[in-house]
């Protein structure tokens, strides 16, 4: 048997073309290996036409390594790259509806203060708030809110941002 | 300057002319040198089956019984050629049908481009008649695929395609075109593809890594080369023999790699894996250096990995960058095309030979040789062997002949006893196993070699899993070479219960039809031999036959291919009985 290491949590980025399918083939490389994605952000990235993946996963570092080989190897993909937490800043963005009925409530001011969350929006029915920051952040905010009965929550994949420079632009001129 | 570039710009691609895409497709493929293919027509293809009819003088089109069998014979072709093998299927089933083959082709490396006829892009996501998600569907298993909606899309992706497929570590490339881009006119020009920037066909090599590798080769006691597909892809058999020479390194090769290196050669060990050769497996054990060239560890190579190979240091040649360290661990990788890399490194290699440690590989050949090699070629049962069937074989054909043989027991035997003289000569599906895969093989292999004699050596179970392709025989009178060795049994499988199951013979016994009656209603002349001494003129009969030509053998029921590495056993610990 092989020993395996333990898991930890890695943010893995993948630079490729905008081509339709990709997604598919990128995610059918995890579901190969039976790795269940956390999360998982799709937009452009820095370069004009190239689109950025940003997926977190658990797994240990021999495997993700192998992963990130895997996903490179795609006609279609530029570079991948995975990071450790450490390496990484990232965040995440968090919107919470809540009936109008609470919108005068000091409490639920007073959180959204101590969270630096802010209302977008409000109707005569409901409001909304937003706010941006770790998992755990918003996981709190939203401990503090479901007592007053959410009406909709919803909050997004994890985008990052490495420490480490990651040189695509020099990479792809080393393409053409 | 500019101008230049325009004018060798403009000589690269042909002059725009108004076509439709159908057309554009097989000028495509003309372009791109393809002068034979296998299909199927259906609804959503009609259109590029027009324009195959109107082209039948310039690209021959092989009709086969099946879709399954046109891509197994387009990879036959392509395995025995090294040329791309092309297959045409409808929507819906006629796609479906192809995902066994591509899959194939994906893990043994397989140049290929499918096309596929997909519903008008009207219809798509509709669940329009015949409609399916090839695309997804076949993503998991190919290099590359892409689905074109309008026509104009049609000569880059073609273009695209065949680079891809045949680039680097080869693979499976699958092309849907929607039926109205089939139809639609468009300006038609040509110009072939040299580079997708995000894509690397070659890895660079790094030269620290040669002379790493080199320092290790040169001071190595008990060197073992173990060489895969990947010499024959990159057309290195001749780079591995100086290499191998120079160095005096005893060498086995996988099951894919067989014939990269002729078997006679004083270098040549045997095959290594589960049902290999009893020394190179033991050896693999005591190498002090372990030279893996084109090849990628695959667990039938390896048997338990936490006890293969541990006290040896590996030297990996390599062309795609995620196989390194991906089963064992190396000590220098080198990347790139082994044809330009192991001559890049022989230079660097001492004049050297090992003859005590190339004795070792002799000593246990003899022990291998007295327990299971010569009962299987010279039995004193009564019951015929495949081995000596195969030894038959081989020394009537003098080792010439393209074995193209199926899964299971006999496709063991066929690796373990078939005498190769030529490179390209064991055509099997090693990585995916497919059963089924030989006799359409066999027909697209014989289309791209005609004057090799090619042999098909098929089991029972596996022949009746695409017999239908006899029918293809009968149509295009490929003079192919069917030997299927009988057991009425599914013998591997059923080795596996007597050993692992107790003998709980579950669903391996076969009742067989009258095989021979089968082949005659085909046209296809037909022996059946069931005594030792018959064997022997049957097979000389069907060598001399010019066309194709049926020999059942009927196998001894219950006899088991050894040597045998046990699952998850470790690779010195190889069963001789």
């Amino acid at each position: 048997m092989l020993i395996m290491e333990d898991k930890q949590k890695f943010t893995v980025s993948v630079y490729t073309e905008n081509n339709i399918g990709l997604l598919n083939r990128l995610s059918a490389i995890f579901l190969k290996r039976h790795i269940n994605i956390e999360s998982m952000t799709v937009c452009e990235s820095e370069i004009d036409h190239v689109h950025r993946f940003t997926f977190v996963v658990e797994v240990p570092e021999e495997q993700i390594r192998k992963v990130v080989g895997q996903l490179e190897k795609q006609i279609e993909v530029i570079r991948a790259f995975y990071h450790t937490e450490e390496e990484i800043i990232y965040q995440e963005t968090a919107m919470f509806k809540l009936s109008t009925a609470y919108l005068y409530d000091e409490k639920i001011q007073n959180k959204l203060k101590l969270r630096r969350a802010h209302i977008v929006t409000i109707t005569t029915s409901f409001f909304i708030i937003e706010t941006t920051g770790l998992k755990e952040d918003i996981d709190r905010l939203y401990e503090k809110l479901k007592p007053y009965g959410l009406l909709q929550f919803v909050r997004s994949g994890r985008i990052a941002i490495t420490r480490p420079k990651m040189a695509i632009s020099e990479l792809l001129q080393e393409f053409n | 300057m500019e101008t230049l570039k325009k004018e060798i710009k403009e000589k690269k691609s042909s002059k725009p002319v108004r076509v439709a895409g159908a057309e554009a497709v097989i000028k495509c493929l003309l372009e791109e040198g393809v002068h034979l293919a296998y299909g199927y027509p259906g609804g959503a293809i009609m259109p590029v089956y027009d324009e195959l009819y109107k082209y039948k003088d310039k690209l021959h089109h092989v009709l086969t019984r099946h879709e399954q069998g046109a891509i197994h014979a387009a990879q036959g072709f392509a395995r025995v050629t090294g040329n791309t093998g092309v297959v045409f299927a409808t929507s819906g089933p006629g796609a479906t049908n192809l995902v066994t083959g591509i899959a194939d082709a994906q893990i043994d490396s397989t140049p290929l481009v499918c096309i596929t006829g997909q519903v008008a892009s009207h219809l798509l996501g509709s669940d329009a008649f015949q409609e399916t998600d090839i695309v997804g569907i076949s993503t998991p298993v190919t290099k590359w695929n892409y689905q074109i909606t309008k026509a104009s899309e049609i000569p880059e992706v073609i273009a695209k395609a065949f680079y891809i497929a045949k680039s680097g570590r080869p693979g499976p490339v699958l092309i849907d075109i929607t039926k109205d881009a089939q139809f639609e006119e468009f300006d038609f020009s040509y110009k072939k593809c040299e580079n997708v920037r995000s894509y690397r066909a070659v890895p660079e090599t790094d030269i620290t890594q040669i002379e790493a590798a080199a320092k290790l080769i040169n001071s190595a006691k008990k060197p073992f080369v173990i060489f895969g597909q990947g010499v024959i892809i990159g057309a290195a058999e001749k780079e591995l023999k100086t290499f191998i020479e120079k160095a005096g390194i005893p060498s086995a090769s996988t099951a894919l790699g067989l014939s990269a290196l002729k078997t006679k050669h004083p270098l040549h060990v045997g095959m290594v894996g589960m049902h290999g050769n009893y020394a190179p497996n033991v050896l693999t054990n005591e190498c002090d250096v372990l030279i893996a060239i084109g090849m990628r560890f695959d667990d039938r190579v390896t048997g338990n990995l936490s006890t293969y190979a541990k006290q040896a240091k590996v030297v990996h040649f390599e062309i795609d960058p995620a196989e390194i360290d991906k089963n064992v661990k190396t000590t220098v990788a080198v990347l790139g095309d082994v044809k330009d890399t192991l001559t890049k490194i022989t230079p660097l290699i001492q004049q050297n030979s090992h003859p005590h440690w190339l004795d070792q590989f002799h000593k246990l050949y003899k022990k291998e040789e007295e327990a299971v090699i010569n009962n299987q070629l010279n039995p004193t049962k009564e019951g015929l062997t495949m081995g000596e069937v195969l030894h038959t074989i081989n020394s009537q054909t003098n080792g010439e002949a393209v074995i193209v043989s199926d899964v299971g027991q006999h496709q063991m035997f066929a690796c373990r006893y078939a005498n190769f003289e030529q490179t390209r000569s064991n055509v099997t599906s090693g990585g995916l196993g497919t059963m089924g895969f030989a006799l359409p093989a066999a027909i697209g292999a014989k289309m791209g070699v005609p004057n090799r004699e090619v042999i098909a050596v098929i089991g029972d179970g596996g022949y009746q899993m695409t017999i239908q392709e006899l029918g293809t025989i009968l149509q295009t009178k490929a003079a192919v070479k069917i030997v299927v060795l009988n057991n009425s049994f599914l013998g591997m499988v059923r080795q596996w219960q007597e050993l692992f199951f107790d003998r709980r013979y579950a669903s391996t016994v076969m009742t067989n039809p009258d095989f021979i009656k089968i082949a005659e209603g085909y046209g296809i002349e037909a022996v059946r031999v069931s005594e030792r001494k018959n064997l022997s003129n049957a097979i000389e009969k069907m060598v001399a036959s010019t066309e194709a030509f049926f020999l059942e053998v009927v196998i001894e029921k219950e006899d088991n291919v050894f040597p045998m590495v046990p699952t998850g056993a470790s690779v010195s610990d190889i069963r001789l009985c």
